[in-house]
């Protein structure tokens, strides 16, 4: 039983040993942040569901080390986030920039609720449009 | 009747967009950014003789294919046939980038299986790679004889990719509009 125990135990051991990227890239904190807000935000092409930061595929590790080595060369986020537009194209960024061709992602949700809410204020309006003893018969309201 | 009509409508455009997204191939498949533009100027070690470089240069001001490719890579064996007819047809240069590979095991590959490229690069690190936007090997870009990316391909080639996407655009000058 305590075998057992130590077995199932030694199963979770395992996992955090597989984490990626455990050592800090950059000494000054706020370096170091931006470089985990932007590494977060960078999708693996290779593995589309992931981000860089939470993949261990060597093309993910690859874009971690570029996107180092422009932090230490002084370049901005949106530089970065460039670099990696030219070429991977918008798919990159899992936070795309507000463009002519991404307009229609932000404002999709908007126009969906907008739809959805005229085509409930028609339906309502129709319903409150019926007599009400006809609605009170049927539901068998209280007198 | 007529109140059908809208959510009719409504329930045939979804279906149009579900039909396109479930037929439109791999959705994994991305668009190159640089199609229609540039090519990335590189230059790396040849892997056969690392003394001496190979990159745009080479190929400048002609219609050529840069192959991305590497020995761990399972669909570049399945591609290689191609390639070696390809170089045999004689119509087209082809180079090289040998992505995220080791010297001994790229070199043993070309040996056993023949070598179809004018020259390969040796891209180590995946720098190169990057700059063209490579995500999974195998992958093939044509470039025209003034640089510019006319198309790229993701996975293996075969004769009849290279007739349906790759003739047409050669043909007609290899030259971007």
């Amino acid at each position: 039983m305590k075998r057992l125990f130590v077995l199932v135990a030694a199963m979770f051991v395992v996992v955090p040993v597989a984490a990626i990227d455990t050592g800090k890239a950059f000494d000054d904190p706020e370096l170091q942040a931006r470089y985990e807000k932007l590494i977060s935000e960078v999708r693996c092409l290779k593995c589309q569901n992931q981000s860089i930061k939470d993949s261990n595929v060597f093309l993910a590790s690859d874009l971690r080390r570029e996107i180092r080595r422009l932090i230490s060369e002084g370049k901005t986020d949106a530089e970065i986030q460039d670099f990696l537009v030219t070429r991977y194209g918008e798919f990159a960024l899992y936070r795309p920039r507000t463009t002519g061709k991404t307009l229609v992602l932000w404002l999709a949700p908007f126009l969906l609720v907008l739809f959805g809410g005229l085509a409930m204020y028609r339906v309502v309006r129709h319903r409150m449009a019926l007599p009400i003893d006809d609605v009170g018969s049927k539901e068998g309201a209280p007198e | 009747m007529s109140r059908y009509v809208l959510p009719l409508v409504a329930v045939l455009t979804l279906v149009v967009f579900l039909v396109i997204g479930l037929t439109r191939g791999d959705p994994r498949a991305l668009p190159s950014p640089y199609i229609g533009k540039p090519a990335p100027e590189f230059e790396l070690p040849r892997l056969k003789d690392p003394s001496v470089t190979v990159g745009s240069e080479d190929f400048a001001g002609q219609v050529a294919l840069v192959n991305v490719w590497a020995t761990w890579c399972v669909q570049c064996r399945a591609e290689h046939q191609f390639l070696l007819d390809l170089k045999a047809q004689g119509d087209i240069p082809i180079y090289g980038i040998n992505w995220r590979d080791t010297r001994p095991e790229a070199l043993r590959w070309l040996q056993q299986l023949g070598d179809p490229y004018i020259a390969s690069g040796f891209d180590v690190d995946g720098v190169v790679g990057i700059d063209w936007g490579v995500y999974g090997a195998p992958e093939s870009f044509l470039v025209s004889a003034d640089g510019v990316v006319l198309y790229k391909q993701l996975g293996p080639l075969s004769w009849e990719i290279w007739e349906r996407d790759f003739v047409p655009l050669i043909a007609s000058g290899g030259v971007a509009q």
